[in-house]
């Protein structure tokens, strides 16, 4: 990841797509959310969602692999020009996570975060603390998924 | 229809309950992380202990999903769930550790119709995920839409 000091309030980040599948929304609804509209597609029908629908704890965590895989492949980067890499996390949580329209098989959705706040950290003087909002949006422009999330991120220059 | 439900009139604001407990192993806190959020502080002790968490800890999503599962075991497959809207708000106060057992604490705050959708009521819960020791770990601000047992005259 970046240093602290090399980020902006504005900086967007583009992790790539995810898709919905049958068997992927079944199968993490029988672990951690098995409502019946996520695990049984004949009950999910005549639910008032009509069809099968992803928990959004799925549609939660699809982002956070993406995302974490889009920093590793930026630290990759970095380091391969020899640039060190900044540390971050933990997380103190996140706020105002809507999903505002149910994700169905078949739906692929594109996940992405902007920055909008960042403040010098009182308790971990190392660190910044960065807060983003991201989002995920499916294969017709409707928003399945938003938050605002605040993490430790490392400062290149270590305040006292 | 008489059932033995949970309905959206079954909820009070002020209503107390605990559901669990789940013990969460090394195993599983690795094996989500590895799936999910592949960081080396839920991955592997030694990168953990060089990183803020300061040793392994399950990742902050995991404790969501622990809770959503125990809430579900607890009362949600017996209630007329419809989903949820969203989260107000999370918030990771301790870390979650390989070995611990976990119980989540139930707080009822709001309850309110829905406007919009006669069948529905909006039932605002804090959850808090507490160990042994009833240290809480991470609390949670959420909405259930809850269907209601009488649906209410237009």
């Amino acid at each position: 990841m970046k240093f602290f000091e090399d980020i902006q309030v504005g900086d967007a980040f583009d992790y790539g797509r995810y898709t919905f599948t049958a068997e992927n929304i079944k199968a993490f609804a029988m672990r951690y959310d098995p409502q019946t509209f996520h695990v049984d597609e004949a009950a999910a029908e005549r639910s008032h969602f009509g069809a099968l629908v992803a928990s959004g704890w799925h549609t939660a965590l699809a982002w956070m692999r993406l995302m974490v895989d889009y920093r590793r492949r930026m630290d990759e980067a970095m380091l391969a020009r020899g640039e060190p890499v900044a540390g971050i996390g933990p997380a103190l949580g996140f706020r105002e996570l809507k999903w505002p329209t149910p994700v169905y098989v078949g739906d692929t959705v594109a996940y992405r975060s902007e920055v909008i706040e960042l403040r010098p950290s009182n308790s971990r003087p190392k660190s910044g603390l960065m807060t983003f909002r991201s989002s995920g949006v499916n294969q017709n422009g409707k928003p399945v998924l938003s938050l605002v999330s605040t993490t430790f991120l490392e400062r290149r220059e270590k305040s006292p | 229809m008489p059932t033995t439900k949970l309905h959206f009139e079954d909820f009070e604001p002020g209503a107390v309950a605990v559901y669990g407990p789940r013990l969460v192993t090394r195993e599983e806190i690795v094996a989500f992380a590895a799936e999910f959020d592949p960081q080396p502080m839920h991955l592997d002790e030694a990168a953990a202990s060089a990183t803020l968490l300061g040793g392994l800890g399950a990742s902050g999503w995991h404790v969501c999903c622990l809770l959503m599962r125990i809430i579900a075991d607890g009362f949600v497959l017996n209630s007329s769930s419809m989903g949820s809207p969203g989260i107000d708000e999370v918030r990771w106060h301790k870390p979650l550790r390989p070995g611990t057992q976990i119980r989540v604490r139930s707080t009822v705050l709001e309850c309110r119709p829905s406007k919009s959708r006669p069948e529905m009521g909006l039932t605002k819960f804090r959850y808090e995920v507490i160990d042994e020791a009833d240290i809480c770990l991470m609390t949670m601000v959420t909405t259930a839409m809850l269907g209601r047992r009488h649906e209410a005259q237009p």
